[in-house]
């Protein structure tokens, strides 16, 4: 599946709107997430990661993706929920975070992609302070989708290199 | 090429320059005044000074104009360099680099920056006899002796017919231009398209068809606009009328020019220097002339036959065409390759060692024979193009040990010490990457030597040495591994303090059997080297954790041998690429690992060995070797269904002194392997280097050997730790 696809598919039914930015949502669990479409890449089927020694429960291990080695993330156990259980629609959403002045790959595990949105500015709520039982700089807003709540998230925050390679150190110690 | 990309040539070429110019002078020192080093010092300077000018970077010719004229006095026999002018070239060296440094980085140039430009040339002055010297205007006065008397308020012509192949060899006309403009005012520039084929098929992007006419309002010479164009002299026809010349000069032009007479007889006529009339007399007179002559007089021989010319100039333009023959011959030998090209290159080779691997595990399900053959022969071809592949990357180390002569020669005269630098294995070759991040560890550790390693004078003659010091690097190659080695005649390492402050800061026990040898590493520890404590031991330690961990970044070890009174050796060792290693694959659990070829020494069937009782060691042909369960050590999950009874393997390895045993379940055996550095997310992981791609799709991890061993020291240490705790709250 390739995300420019979809957007072309999706492209019509959202139209066009300067105001507005496209997220690409997807499914963990019961919870419907999205992510910023500038920051992804590519979504992979789930053939299965390689366990890297000593990693936190978080870090499903790494994939290779052609030639290069990506670092595969559990968003479920990132955001607090019960690891992901794979099954056939498991999938890989491949994002690229720049941080410290580097373009860093990352695989991010989700039950499921949904669809490519187009969601305006004013649409989109803060965060509530608390009752999301996920960690406020995580979220970049809320939006509402079919009566289903999506949590947009902040990558940077969320996905920060720096973070997650000191959560590796503290579990190594 | 673009104006930005001559400009990062020029750069690169300039700091080349530079350095060849230092070491040149620094031979000078030891006595090699012959010509070819003196000639090689001009060089520099005039290269540099030439391109310079292309580029209009005033600041830069204008002060190596001055050195550039010393050189060449010192060329020409006329003065001797003594050991004050070489330390004041080797200062006007250093100059010439800020200067250029300054341009790198879009800076102006500082104040201070021109107060010391004047002075070193002020000091120059007994050298220059006569010049007048003057920053601002640079490569003017100077020449104002010779000029030639045709100095008029008018407009210079120049006629610029440049070879066709300009542009092949990296010279964008704008440049000139650019020049030109910087000497005085471009009044009028027409270009002249007849050179441009007749249709688009026979049109070469590569090939310079424009023709050029210029006025230039200026106050320089003949040879400050000549100088515009030193570099595109041969194959180009390139003419300069000074703005005095008579009209018959002009048409003598038009005439000497492939361009029909009438367009050029009008550019002219724009231009002003001519008029029409004069225009029409002139050409029907040189008509006649044409006609009773055999041959018209060229240009040239017309204007230094009205001695338009001053013969000084023609001389001095010959002697450039002469020098810039003799480059190519130089650069030929070289082709300069964007870095990035070759790491690419090395990138896509490494993923056709892994499809060749593929290809090999495919071609033996088969076994169909030929087959067979095909692909062993591909695969020795594979081997031969990644060698080959990673040569080019390899440069000898020799240009990174020439740039310490300079370091030691200012840290010795600093410290009133004497000592001399002895290069040993200049020519042995490393991997590029791996040269740019020695230069910082070398530093130090030479730094060190010289501070606190070699004795001052009245020491070392008190102790019957002789009084000049002696360093010594050197690098050789030993089974697949570089050994670089610094070492120096000094008074070795204060055992007896390092151990004093290992103690007080509590890195060992007081009651602690340490070697001399053991105790000497005791200088890599980071408590052992900060800046403070370093002052009073005497000894080294100036931030050698530092250098360790320089090198151990790597995938290299570094130790130090050291016998008091007698001197200093650090040896370090480094892998001769980090980009493709030959590796060892083995498995334990459904993990892959390669062990990096050049540490293993044998394997065997651990239960085939007698084991110590509850410690983690075998007896090998008499030696204690700890062994490392990698299983254990990584806490791999346990395999699914176990349906034989699982074997262990030992792997023996050796990294520097030490031997230890890696224990797994499987051994593939030899494979080729392409370093994949992994995401910086696990950079707290310790005992893995890298990963790897294998020839089945999976991913396996390369072993840092050294690493591995430090962990499960440290592993060790830990659960020992615990258990006395544990026992200690049972009582």
């Amino acid at each position: 599946m390739n995300v420019q696809q979809i957007v072309a598919d999706d492209a019509d039914a959202a139209g066009e709107n300067a105001n507005a930015k496209q997220f690409l949502t997807f499914r963990i669990g019961k919870e419907y997430f999205g992510i910023e479409l500038e920051q992804t890449r590519e979504i992979l089927e789930y053939t299965g990661v390689t366990e890297v020694p000593l990693m936190p429960s978080f870090l499903s291990g790494v994939i290779n993706l052609r030639g290069e080695m990506v670092p595969v993330i559990d968003l479920a156990v990132r955001l607090g929920r019960a690891p992901i259980q794979v099954q056939r629609r498991t999938c890989i959403i491949v994002v690229e975070i720049h941080a410290q002045d580097q373009d860093h790959v990352l695989g991010l595990l989700a039950d499921g992609v949904s669809e490519v949105v187009e969601i305006p500015h004013q649409e989109i709520e803060k965060a509530p302070s608390f009752g999301s039982n996920i960690r406020a700089e995580f979220i970049h807003g809320i939006a509402k989708r079919d009566n289903q709540f999506v949590v947009l998230l902040d990558a940077a925050n969320a996905l920060s290199v720096n973070e997650l390679a000191h959560l590796v150190e503290t579990e190594l110690q | 090429m673009s104006m930005d990309s001559a400009l990062q040539t020029f750069f690169a070429e300039a700091d080349e320059l530079l350095d060849y110019m230092e070491s040149a002078l620094l031979r000078l020192e030891q006595g090699q005044a012959d010509s070819e080093t003196l000639n090689e010092i001009f060089r520099a300077a005039h290269t540099i000074k030439g391109s310079a000018g292309l580029f209009g970077l005033h600041s830069i010719v204008g002060f190596t104009h001055f050195v550039e004229n010393v050189l060449d006095k010192a060329r020409a026999g006329d003065i001797v360099i003594d050991a004050g002018l070489q330390g004041l070239m080797l200062h006007c060296k250093d100059h010439i680099l800020t200067l250029l440094n300054d341009v790198k980085a879009g800076r102006e140039t500082s104040h201070d920056t021109m107060h010391k430009g004047e002075e070193l040339l002020q000091q120059l002055q007994p050298w220059l006899a006569g010049e007048v010297i003057a920053l601002q205007e640079p490569a003017d006065q100077s020449r104002t002796s010779q000029a030639d008397s045709d100095r008029d308020s008018g407009a210079w012509h120049i006629s610029l017919r440049l070879s066709p192949d300009v542009l092949q060899n990296g010279m964008d006309p704008l440049s000139f231009f650019r020049f030109l403009s910087g000497i005085g005012d471009i009044v009028q520039l027409a270009t002249l398209a007849d050179g441009l084929p007749q249709t688009m098929e026979e049109f070469d992007p590569e090939i310079l068809y424009l023709g050029f006419e210029i006025d230039l309002v200026t106050d320089q010479d003949r040879a400050a606009i000549e100088e515009a164009f030193c570099f595109v002299q041969d194959g180009s026809d390139i003419r300069i009328l000074p703005p005095t010349a008579k009209v018959s000069e002009y048409i003598n032009l038009i005439q000497s020019l492939p361009e029909s007479n009438q367009k050029l007889g009008e550019i002219l006529i724009k231009s002003g220097v001519l008029t029409q009339a004069n225009l029409d007399s002139a050409l029907d007179e040189q008509t006649v002339q044409a006609a009773s002559q055999s041959s018209p007089q060229m240009l040239g021989e017309i204007l230094t036959g009205k001695q338009s010319v001053p013969r000084e100039v023609v001389d001095a333009a010959l002697d450039k065409q002469k020098k810039l023959k003799e480059r190519p011959a130089q650069e030929s030998r070289f082709v300069r390759v964007d870095a990035e090209k070759l790491d690419n290159l090395i990138n896509l080779i490494g993923e056709l060692v892994i499809s060749r691997q593929r290809v090999d595990l495919l071609a033996a399900q088969t076994e169909h024979g030929p087959l067979l053959d095909a692909v062993a022969s591909l695969g020795g071809f594979t081997e031969h193009i990644r060698d080959a592949a990673l040569t080019l990357r390899m440069v000898p180390i020799g240009d990174t040990f020439q740039r310490f002569r300079r370091l030691v020669r200012d840290t010795a005269a600093e410290l009133g010490k004497s000592i001399e630098l002895k290069i040993r294995g200049a020519e042995t070759e490393l991997d590029r990457s791996m040269v740019e991040k020695l230069t910082d560890p070398l530093t130090h550790i030479v730094r060190n030597a010289i501070d606190h390693g070699i004795e001052a004078q009245a020491v070392r003659t008190g102790r019957g040495k002789s009084a000049t010091g002696t360093l010594c690097l050197s690098a050789y190659h030993d089974a697949g591994i570089i050994v670089i080695e610094v070492s120096d005649d000094g008074g070795g390492l204060d055992l007896q303090r390092i151990r004093q402050k290992a103690v007080a800061n509590g890195l060992i026990e007081d009651t602690a059997n340490l070697s001399n040898h053991d105790l000497s590493q005791l200088i890599f520890h980071p408590g052992l080297s900060t800046a403070e404590k370093v002052t009073d031991l005497s000894g080294r330690g100036v931030g050698m954790d530092v250098v360790k961990r320089n090198i151990d970044s790597l995938q290299g070890s570094v130790d130090v041998d050291s016998v008091p009174g007698e001197g200093t050796r650090l040896r370090i060792r480094l892998p001769l690429t980090l980009a493709i290693i030959d590796g060892f694959h083995v498995a334990s659990r459904n993990t892959h690992f390669i062990i990096p070829q050049n540490t293993v020494l044998e394997c065997m069937d651990l239960d085939a060995l007698t084991q110590d009782q509850g410690r983690e060691c075998v007896n090998l042909r008499g030696e204690q070797i700890p062994f490392i369960r990698l299983s254990k050590i990584f806490a791999l999950p346990e395999r699914e269904q176990v349906l034989d009874v699982v074997r262990e393997k030992l792997v023996v390895v050796q990294f520097g002194e030490t031997r230890s045993g890696i224990v797994v379940e499987d051994l593939f055996g030899e494979v080729q392997t392409v370093v994949k550095p992994l995401s910086p997310i696990f950079q707290a992981l310790q005992g893995v280097g890298g990963s790897s791609l294998l020839g089945t799709g999976d991913i396996a991890f390369i072993l840092d050997v050294p690493q591995l061993i430090e962990l499960a020291v440290r592993v060790e240490d830990r659960l020992s730790r615990a258990t006395v705790r544990s026992t200690a709250k049972e009582k």
